[in-house]
């Protein structure tokens, strides 16, 4: 029996609007998978972005220079004294090789453009490897060093896409450009001695392990990674030796000990709060605090960890926390009821049961740390530092900085190694999340 | 490095301590260990804490006071020589002359009388020359000055590792006096620990106080030279302060509204971006996807939260930027290559994830049962989504969205690559705006003298940021926890 | 007549039927014949079949967990918003099969209402509560219609005298017993023609209690009811029909009366005098 209502029965109504409805019913479908597709777009496009830019910094074309290592130039004493090798003249070295490969060029113009072809930073390659074996002074060597990098952006065609080395080295026909000589770097003269090098079969591209070993650089083809990177690595040290220890034990503290009563509800909110803050704020808390304050040195390692340790105490908490309340009250009381103490009971058999859960969250936090960049920018952590520091409390910056700092310089070669870089932290982070992952998966209990 | 050492000696004491301790108790034992009121190990550990405590709290007292007290010493020697006539010599034929502006006919120099920039320099001066690193022109009374401070400074570390041991030693030794089988060391032990974990958890609280009085302090220095009004409701930002008084703009200008609007913008269009994508795409996971197609979606979309934001900050300025120049060049529209629209957009994917997951967290708590109510009466899922599920998940969504608003106030990255240092007052995306968080780091990137107006109208600013955010975080927090309280 | 579903093969005793040839006099409104339910690997309901009538009061009875409100919610495709349910056989709603590939599952919500265990108001108001079936299947045209609708729905559902002076305050605000006439109200409102009740009264007091159940017997002037029911003295209240399910058999189903005085099933009889269940 169905209750008639006007002329049409409710059958016929709901036939009426039925179509209406699915329309509707398959719109709103669309807007999520839109969405959806929106969102994993936007990931595929700033990954490729990404790999696009930066792939080729990890190519470097050098040129083989034969070097005299003339010991009147650099050991006129013939002592192999390691200091005085150390400041002696590599480059005259490396601008005579250049002019015997090059005799014709013997005005000042031509020569100095003989001399930019080859970084500046070619004096450190020979220098490092006279140091490493000095029995070398005196003889001829044939050495492989960096192209200056507007030359190397050239052959890997960022500058004229027409342009392609592997081509060009087969054929050794003219370079085939499709700019004209205004727009594309460098000059038809010194395009003529690039090509010439070419031809003598002395350029190769090969990987680039200055990026890997190198400090930061005025120079492109000089700038590396590894200053940042080992100064990543002391920040997150002192970040792990500190939040760990202090956010594991004010866990235990809050979720095994702590009576329920207003102060651990402030605690509680505020480590709530705490997670929110802008980071930022952390850096200008250490800037107020650890480097006026209490006056420990700028730019240091030390002092980032220490602003991390603040930032990702409330990440470190909370997790624990949670590890710590999914073990059963089952376990707690099975201990106390053997006459263990409270702390004992914690330590023997809660904590080794809460621990993968900690850890998880620990890694977490430091993969945040990792990526953070804001705070230590107010500490001094973006000084220029050449040096590969040497302790946590050398002046140094982490990788997001020297990645910020690149990002700054107009040059194409930057804007390459900036991509490169970025692609190591985003390796160094999917290795710990990807560690955090397995870690939750291998140890999940369910009770 | 020197104090490195010290901690390693007390560390090594402590554990001498701790087999000490745990031999004597054993020795009284007499091979029964039920006759011990505890275990072995805890009085090794009441003997190791009692050594390493008491001096590692003295050596952090000492540490940071020592090159102040140091540094007063040399102070107080500088005042004291400095009215010799070739010590004043000594100092206005150095650089030094020029920099604390000591004027040619002067007869003494009276550190009272120096500004806090330049007695800042001058201890600068004191500590590179102990350290010899000096920068400037070698002035013969300053390096007696120096060897003042660095005398002071050697002896006070001599003594300071001396009386370290001395309290280890001492320590160790009433602990070690005082074990006995009756002694409660476990309790001790234990009472000492969790004294330990209380201190760990304050942390957060120091935090949060050391935050507030920072920010405060500095501000209300900041308050002192401009007016709270014109920093509040000043429509002028132009903090370039002129080192010379009677430079043009000396006053600068320090009205932070342009900057509240640019941030504000900058959210806006992060939040267009953020909301739709990131609530939709909720929806279609909690909703329509079914478990494969959510076990491949969700950790990608969780990669985007992990993306450190200075990678999000390359790519808003490198790719973003010119891509939103270009097409409004190709349409005729005057498009800045700091345009709040690339960087706002750029945020809001940042945010994207954050979004979703939350109220992905909300919709899914919203019980099935609203849900089969819907079904059983004939409504489709779309229905039942926009009528039923999304109106009583509304506040928890009001609540993440506020999370996300405060996020993005905050965030400093994207901003700092992406948008403009020109403080316009302007509602057009298509113009570069600046923002609070990029004029915080602009203002103190680089060497500052510490309290010019300059550095310190960074920290009004991050009072100005760290009120904001917490305020939206506590509405939302609170708006959330009712939320599920709701459904509990 | 009565049903009596076998346990073994060979106590096969229900007359061979097909689909369409009634097990009841008197017409049939809903016709299940070999249904069968599986949850992933469980198979919750075996080879069920039965008739109900119209307007009359079904009443599905067993010990819990077999299978009664599975199969009550195969009635109106409410299993299909489980992912691994599946149903197999054959379900008629006046001769329609409503597995139907052609069958919209939409309308046969509307046409097939179902009132829940736990009474789930939608956190709106009780207006909207009641309002919500015909807004979304445009079964009215303008608010006056509309407000006729509510009122006649919340009568019907003996609510009206309660709410009347206010309807604009939220739904989830009444009582428990309140808040079921509510759901009740809310079915009635898109003029269904069976309504399902999943256990409507297990979380009420006796009064709202028997409140209902003096609703569902008005209701049945009306409109066809199937209830599940864990109360053997609710089953024997207001159904003219009883079906009792064991370990998602159906075993025996006859009136009411006869289930509960002279039952066919040795099982059925261990079941209403409490000896287990």
């Amino acid at each position: 029996m169905t209750a008639e209502s006007g002329t049409k029965s409710p059958t016929e109504r709901m036939r009426a609007t039925l179509r209406r409805r699915y329309a509707a019913e398959r719109r709103f479908q669309a807007y999520g998978i839109v969405a959806i597709v929106v969102a994993l777009s936007m990931l595929v496009t700033l990954f490729v972005t990404i790999i696009g830019n930066g792939a080729g910094a990890f190519v470097q074309h050098t040129a083989r220079l034969d070097i005299s290592v003339y010991p009147q130039d650099i050991d006129p004493g013939r002592e192999a004294d390691l200091d005085a090798l150390a400041r002696a003249n590599y480059q005259s070295l490396v601008n005579d090789a250049l002019y015997s490969m090059f005799p014709e060029a013997t005005s000042r113009q031509d020569r100095r453009a003989v001399r930019d072809l080859i970084s500046p930073g070619a004096k450190f390659v020979i220098r490092d490897m006279v140091m490493d074996d000095p029995s070398l002074i005196g003889q001829r060597v044939s050495v492989r060093v960096p192209l200056s990098s507007q030359y190397d952006q050239v052959l890997k065609g960022n500058v004229d896409p027409a342009v392609d080395f592997r081509v060009m080295r087969e054929s050794s026909t003219e370079i085939p450009w499709s700019l004209p000589e205004g727009e594309r770097l460098i000059s038809d003269t010194q395009a003529g001695y690039l090509q010439q090098l070419i031809r003598q079969g002395e350029v190769e591209g090969s990987f680039n392990r200055w990026f890997f070993t190198n400090g930061d650089s005025r120079q492109p083809e000089l700038a590396g990674i590894w200053g940042a990177a080992v100064g990543s690595m002391f920040t997150l040290m002192v970040t792990l030796l500190l939040s760990f220890p202090i956010g594991v034990s004010a866990a235990i503290y809050l979720e095994e000990f702590a009576p329920k009563n207003r102060l651990t509800d402030i605690i509680e909110v505020n480590i709530n709060n705490l997670a929110a803050v802008p980071s930022i704020v952390f850096g200008l808390l250490g800037l107020a605090v650890f480097l006026q304050f209490f006056g420990l040195p700028r730019s240091a390692p030390l002092v980032g960890g220490l602003v991390l340790t603040l930032m990702t105490l409330p990440t470190i908490i909370i997790a624990s926390r949670a590890a710590l309340k999914s073990v059963p009250p089952s376990i707690r009381e099975a201990a106390l009821g053997v006459g263990a103490s409270k702390l004992q009971c914690i330590v023997h058999h809660v904590l080794p049961l809460a621990m993968p859960g900690m850890l998880t969250g620990t890694i977490i936090g430091m993969a945040q740390a990792l990526g953070e960049t804001a705070p230590l920018l107010m500490i001094g952590m973006v000084a220029f530092v050449v040096d590969v520091p040497g302790s946590p409390l050398d002046p140094s910056t982490v990788l997001p900085v020297q990645i910020y700092l690149w990002a700054d310089s107009p040059e194409r070669a930057f804007t390459e190694r900036t991509s490169a870089a970025i692609m190591c932290l985003l390796g160094f982070l999917i290795l710990m999340n990807a560690v955090a992952v397995l870690l939750r998966k291998r140890f999940e209990r369910r009770w | 490095m020197n104090t490195l050492l010290v901690i390693a000696t007390i560390l090594v004491l402590a554990l001498i301590g701790f087999v000490l301790g745990r031999r004597r108790i054993i020795r009284q034992a007499e091979g029964v260990y039920s006759r011990l009121h505890s275990l072995p190990t805890y009085h090794g550990h009441f003997v190791a804490l009692w050594c390493a405590v008491p001096a590692l709290v003295l050596l952090a007292v000492w540490v940071p006071l020592e090159p102040k007290l140091a540094m007063s010493a040399a102070l107080s020697h500088f005042q004291d020589d400095i009215g010799i006539a070739a010590n004043l010599e000594s100092i206005k034929t150095s650089t030094l002359a020029l920099l604390l502006q000591v004027p040619k006919d002067a007869t003494t120099i009276e550190l009272d009388a120096l500004r806090s920039d330049q007695l800042d320099l001058l201890r600068t001066e004191i500590r590179n020359m102990a350290d010899g690193t000096a920068s400037t022109g070698h002035a013969a009374f300053m390096e007696e000055v120096a060897s003042v401070y660095a005398g002071f400074r050697d002896i006070s570390t001599i003594l300071m590792v001396a009386a370290c041991v001395a309290v280890a030693g001492l320590g160790a030794g009433v602990a070690y006096s005082r074990v006995r089988p009756e002694m409660r060391a476990r309790n001790r032990v234990e009472t000492a620990v969790r004294w330990f974990m209380i201190l760990c958890s304050t942390v957060a609280i120091l935090t949060t106080l050391g935050i507030v009085l920072s920010l405060l302090f500095e501000s209300m220095r900041f308050f002192a030279r401009v007016p709270i009004t014109e920093f509040l409701f000043g429509l002028h930002w132009s903090p370039q302060m002129a080192i010379r008084a009677d430079q043009v703009g000396s006053t600068g200008g320090f009205g932070a509204v342009p900057l509240f609007a640019g941030t504000m913008l900058i959210s806006a269009i992060a939040m267009c971006v953020a909301v739709p994508v990131g609530l939709l795409s909720a929806i279609y996971m909690a909703e329509y996807a079914d478990s494969r197609v959510r076990a491949v979606i969700k950790p990608c979309l969780e990669v985007l939260a992990g993306i450190p934001t200075v990678v999000y900050g390359f790519f808003a300025a490198l790719t973003v930027a010119p891509l939103f120049r270009q097409w409004g060049e190709s349409i005729g529209l005057d498009v800045s290559s700091e345009s709040a629209l690339a960087a706002g957009m750029v945020m809001g994917i940042m945010i994207i994830p954050f979004v979703s997951s939350l109220s992905d967290d909300v919709i899914t708590a919203v019980p099935q049962a609203m849900r089969e109510g819907s079904y059983g009466l004939g409504a489709t899922r779309s229905e039942t989504i926009r009528r039923v599920v999304l109106p009583a998940a509304l506040p928890g969504i009001v609540g993440g969205v506020l999370l996300a608003v405060s996020r993005a106030i905050g965030e400093t990255m994207i901003v700092v690559m992406a948008a403009g240092l020109a403080a316009n007052l302007t509602v057009n995306p298509l113009q570069a705006v600046t923002t609070v968080t990029v004029q915080i780091v602009t203002l103190l990137v680089g060497d500052q003298e510490f309290d010019s107006p300059k550095t310190l109208a960074a920290f009004a600013l991050g009072l100005v940021l760290f009120v904001m955010t917490l305020l939206l975080n506590i509405i939302a927090l609170h708006v959330v926890r009712k939320y599920r309280e709701q459904y509990e | 007549m009565t049903y009596q579903q076998p346990h073994t093969e060979a106590s096969v005793s229900y007359p061979e039927t097909t689909a369409g040839s009634p097990l009841v006099a008197g017409g049939v409104k809903v016709a299940a014949r070999d249904a069968n339910v599986h949850y992933a690997d469980k198979h919750a309901i075996k080879d069920v079949t039965l008739d109900i009538a119209p307007h009359e009061v079904t009443a599905f009875i067993g010990p819990s967990g077999c299978g009664k409100s599975t199969f009550l919610r195969c009635l109106n495709r409410m299993n299909d918003t489980i992912d691994i349910c599946r149903v197999t056989g054959d379900i008629r709603l006046d001769g329609e099969d409503i597995y139907d590939r052609k069958v919209d599952v939409v309308q046969l919500r509307a046409r097939v209402g179902m009132v829940f265990q736990k009474p789930n108001p939608f956190p709106k108001s009780i207006y909207e509560n009641v309002a919500y079936g015909p807004r979304i299947h445009g079964l009215v045209s303008h608010k006056d219609e509309l407000d006729a609708v509510v009122h006649g729905s919340l009568e019907r559902a003996g609510l009206l005298n309660e709410v009347q002076d206010r309807l604009e305050s939220p739904g989830t605000g009444l009582s428990g017993g309140q808040q079921q006439r509510l759901c009740i109200a809310r079915a009635i409102a898109v003029s269904p023609e069976v309504i399902l009740m999943d256990e409507p009264c297990s979380a009420l007091d006796p009064i709202a209690t028997a409140k209902i159940e003096e609703l569902i017997d008005e209701l049945r002037q009306n409109y066809t009811i199937v209830i599940v029911t864990h109360s053997m003295q609710q089953a024997a209240r207001v159904s003219q029909r009883t079906a009792f399910f064991h370990l998602g058999n159906l075993v025996e189903m006859g009136d009411t009366e006869t289930i509960f005085t002279n039952p066919e099933h040795k099982l059925t009889q261990g079941y209403i005098t409490g000896r287990f269940g």
